[in-house]
């Protein structure tokens, strides 16, 4: 129920905006305003900060304004492989992700149709590792995992793994800790856009000779875009900004550190703030661009 | 004889996809009554003991204390917030519309990350001091468009004839929204404070960029997570997890005896 | 119990009413009005402008220019809540959060009513509805839910009672036997009732007078009898019922009558019965006044006849058979044979000629296809 703005059904198409004037302006202000405040002027204050230089009188971690465009240089020589590491853990997730749920929804969606109350009841089971920790669960994980647990010392008696070898650290590891955490917001758009496809498309594609296989793939796949789409976004995005799963006290080790674990590294340990800013700002860059891709296709009135 | 492969098949992958989704929240379940010492990692018996007395371990019960007071607070300001401006947004036409409608998007599309760091150093700019009050200002962005996108699928679906029949029926404007838009509109407000409610309690990332000393329920398992987290945290992990989904079952089978109801009658 | 109800309905005057959206004009200029008491129905096709002319009369429009009197009172700028108006919507607008009789109660605890619940009970009484008044308005059917909008709104007894196409939901049946009981109720609460349809039946069964609309006008106003026996215009005369249509010039005119010539037939209209008496003009009859032969009748100047022509079409409609005569020059002519078990003829390929008296032609202002006479 919580997650009802991936689940509910598209308006019903009653409202059509009629009215207009200062109403409108007095509903949109404060809200508005607040994210001008605490949304957008933050991120002017984050390019703002990547362009500083260090402050040549103060002591390490004072900085002073400046136009330090050398700053942007320096960590991707200094980041480039995070990056790419963020890109493709990424990428690799949502892909897991995709192929995971897309079963999944489909049988909630289209195969459960004749008993809401089932449908319903899965769709809480998909929702349900949203309602225990973040960290707890990703924690449930590594110990599950851990070097003395018995899946562990099974794949090493089986010689899938050396005996020296874990899989707590791995990228492997990383990859799986952030499929199974942002699974649901991949699931959940897959579902509402598989739940209204109108099964007699699927009749009339097989009545016209096309083969099951066929049929998923000129009919099924094309109407559920719209859900393969919003989930691709809304998992992706925020994996290649994690730094939980990747961070050495959860599921990864130093060798599978993301962009995320260095901005965090950098801002909150090592208080290098133009560095951290400067990854800040191209991690946002290149999700603008992912947006912008979206928005050209689809307009703005579908993101919300 | 033809196997029929979608009869079994489907169900068979539905209960495996569950069972991997519930793995962990099982674990967590299970070692909150492990008979633990400081850290939780290895299974030492059954103990009731880290459920009646969670309070024993240093910080647990504080932390959880100010998240429950981070997320009420952040939750009546994005919910009372979010809800004027779903509402503009399907009733009303103005203007900027399209930068409205991005500028709503935005900050679901920004890694926390991001505006962990943007928050904190506005702040640190403008000098205030992190604590419980930055972390409020920080969730309520968030929370915030999570709130509208509910609301608005409510607002949409709400016929606005009722309101006229409303103010046909001499109630005024006022009154209109209380007696009648309001308690349409309630289911709806009512899922979007506690979405927003459970992301304000789970964050952790803006809530660590902006934090200062104050200990909230995540950052108190951050924190642990290195030396070892203790069994009381996986008791307000569990008890919280029960809580929600109660809730949401009670909710979802009081809804299906209404339809079923509804049904009969016609 | 109905006594409560009698009050007296007030007159509603439109003058020169004029509504325009961004992009079209939906009414262009109306003068309107109702009498007191008055079952009157406003009849039109969809986009007509007879929806947004009763919103105007509620208040949840403003109209673009022009005055709208209620009780000889200017309520044009008044807000809803404070007109004493009430509207059966057309999908009912029952608040699903409220139990029928909290439904019904509404408008009176608004205005700070004493006895609410008593009153709003006595209104589901009227409307036989008294034993459903805990349900849910999702709990009921179609036409249960249409008495509960009439009793919410005539509860209020308002001074005015607006219908907008408030049967339209619902099966035939249903709706002719909600007809009967909303003229009855009308009867019997004395109210002026505004109501809104694209259902010619209904508006004729129902209605003291009605208004027939089209593209932001009123056509033709007038008792259901007067305008069904007599349409004005071709609209009104293809909207309300069925017409045949013949067009020509007038070739001839005496005292009383005109006659124009098709087809070497030559027909004639009295001329009281005429909106014009020169150049050329469209006469017109209904299918169910004319009847057709297999000889040729004897002309007099009390009949027109046309022919021969012959049935392409019979269709079987149940209380009568309807038939489709084409006669060379002039296209295709409807007749209605009422279905007494005997038919003059009823073979397709039949040469027949078709005659229908005098008295029942009549000539309209406007030519059809061309827009208005010129």
């Amino acid at each position: 129920m919580a997650f009802a703005a991936f689940s509910s059904s598209k308006p019903k198409g009653f409202s059509k905006p009629t009215k207009s004037g200062k109403v409108a302006i007095a509903l949109l202000a404060p809200g508005l305003a607040y994210l001008g405040v605490f949304f957008l002027t933050p991120l002017i204050a984050l390019i703002m900060v990547s362009l500083q230089a260090p402050d040549p009188d103060g002591f390490i971690g004072d900085y002073v304004a400046a136009f330090e465009f050398n700053n942007y240089f320096v960590v991707v020589s200094d980041y480039f492989p995070q990056m790419m590491r963020s890109f493709g853990y990424a990428l690799a997730a949502t892909v897991l992700a995709l192929v995971i749920s897309y079963p999944l929804a489909y049988f909630i969606g289209v195969k459960a149709r004749p008993y809401p109350l089932l449908q319903k009841l899965m769709l809480t089971l998909v929702i349900a590792p949203f309602f225990i920790s973040f960290l707890l669960r990703t924690l449930a994980w590594k110990q599950i995992f851990s070097n003395e647990s018995w899946i562990v010392t099974t794949l090493q008696q089986l010689g899938l793994l050396e005996s020296d070898q874990y899989v707590v650290g791995t990228p492997f590891m990383v990859i799986f800790g952030l499929t199974y955490n942002f699974i649901p917001f991949m699931t959940l758009p897959l579902y509402t856009s598989l739940e209204r496809l109108d099964t007699r498309y699927l009749e009339a594609g097989s009545d016209l000779y096309a083969s099951p296989s066929k049929v998923f793939r000129k009919v099924t796949i094309p109407l559920s875009m719209p859900g393969i789409i919003s989930g691709t976004l809304l998992t992706f995005i925020p994996i290649a900004g994690d730094y939980i799963n990747a961070s050495g006290d959860f599921l990864g080790s130093s060798s599978t550190a993301m962009i995320g674990n260095v901005i965090e590294s950098n801002y909150l340990i090592s208080n290098d703030y133009p560095a951290a800013s400067a990854l800040s700002v191209l991690l946002m860059g290149a999700i603008l661009i992912l947006v912008a891709g979206y928005v050209k296709k689809s307009g703005t009135e579908d993101l919300l | 004889m033809k196997f029929s492969l979608g009869k079994y098949a489907f169900p068979l992958y539905a209960i495996l996809a569950f069972i991997y989704l519930l793995i962990p929240i099982g674990y967590t379940f299970v070692f909150s009554f492990n008979d633990s010492l400081k850290t939780n990692l290895i299974w030492r018996g059954f103990t009731f003991d880290k459920w009646t007395n969670v309070c024993d371990r240093e910080g647990v019960c504080e932390a959880f204390g100010n998240s429950v007071l981070i997320g009420v607070i952040s939750t009546i300001a994005a919910t009372a917030l979010g809800t004027m401006i779903a509402i503009a947004l399907v009733r009303y036409r103005f203007k900027f519309r399209r930068s409205t409608n991005l500028l709503l998007f935005l900050p679901m599309a920004t890694p926390e990350v991001v505006l962990g760091a943007g928050l904190a150093s506005q702040f640190f700019s403008l000098g205030v001091e992190k604590g419980i009050g930055t972390i409020i200002l920080g969730h309520i962005v968030f929370c915030l468009s999570f709130v509208v996108v509910t609301v608005k699928a409510r607002v949409s679906s709400l016929d606005p004839v009722l309101e006229e029949a409303g103010k046909d029926l001499y109630a005024n404007p006022r009154q209109v929204f209380w007696k009648i838009t309001f308690p349409l509109l309630l289911p709806g407000i009512a899922a979007a404070a506690l979405l927003s409610f459970a992301l304000s309690f789970d964050d952790f990332i803006i809530t660590n960029f902006n934090a200062g000393a104050d200990m909230t329920f995540p950052r108190y398992v951050f924190t642990a997570a290195a030396r070892g987290v203790p069994a009381e945290a996986n008791v307000i992990g569990s008890a919280v997890f029960i809580a929600a989904i109660l809730l949401v079952l009670v909710t979802q089978i009081n809804g299906e005896r209404k339809r079923r109801l509804l049904l009969k009658k016609h | 119990m109905a006594k409560e109800f009698i009050a007296r309905g007030a007159d509603l005057e439109l003058k020169k009413i004029r509504k325009e959206f961004p992009g079209f004009t939906a009414i262009e200029e109306l003068d309107l009005h109702v009498p007191a008491g008055e079952f009157f129905a406003l009849l039109g096709p969809s986009g007509c402008g007879k929806t947004t002319t009763l919103r105007l009369v509620a208040g949840l429009e403003t109209p673009t220019s022009g005055n709208i009197f209620i009780g000889g009172e200017d309520v044009t700028e008044t807000k809803p809540h404070e007109r004493p108006v009430n509207t059966v919507f057309q999908s009912y607008a029952l608040f699903p959060h409220m139990n029928v009789l909290e439904n019904v109660a509404f408008g009176l605890r608004q205005r700070k009513i004493d006895e609410p619940l008593v009153k709003a009970k006595e209104a589901l009484n009227l409307v036989q509805l008294a034993h459903l008044a805990d349900r849910k308005p999702q709990q009921l059917s179609g036409g249960q839910q249409q008495r509960v909008a009439l009793a919410r709104a005539l509860v209020n007894r308002p001074s005015l009672l607006l219908l907008d196409e408030p049967l339209g939901a619902l099966d035939l049946k249903l709706r002719r036997e909600m007809q009967i009981e909303l003229k009855a109720i009308q009867i019997e609460v004395g109210l002026t009732f505004l109501h809104v349809t694209h259902d010619q039946e209904e508006a004729m069964d129902m209605a003291d007078t009605v208004a027939v609309m089209n593209k932001g006008r009123i056509e033709q106003m007038g008792a259901p009898e007067a305008l069904y026996d007599r349409p004005k215009t071709v609209f009104v005369s293809k909207f309300l019922g069925q017409s045949n249509l013949l067009v020509g010039e007038v070739e001839s005119s005496s005292a009383n009558s005109i006659s124009i010539e098709v087809a070497g037939n030559k027909i004639s209209v009295p001329k009281a019965r005429a909106e014009k008496h020169k150049g050329k003009i469209a006469i017109g009859f209904r299918p169910e006044k004319a009847t057709f032969t297999s000889k040729k009748p004897t002309a007099s100047s009390s009949t027109n006849i046309i022919g021969p022509g012959e049935i392409i079409d019979i269709r079987f409609t149940g209380v009568s058979n309807q038939y489709l005569i084409q006669v060379p020059g002039l296209g295709n002519l409807t007749v209605f044979a009422q279905n007494v078990g005997k038919s003059p003829v009823t073979e397709l390929g039949e040469k027949v000629w078709i005659s229908w008296s005098v008295e029942h032609s009549f000539g309209l202002a406007d030519l059809p296809n061309t827009g208005k006479a010129v």
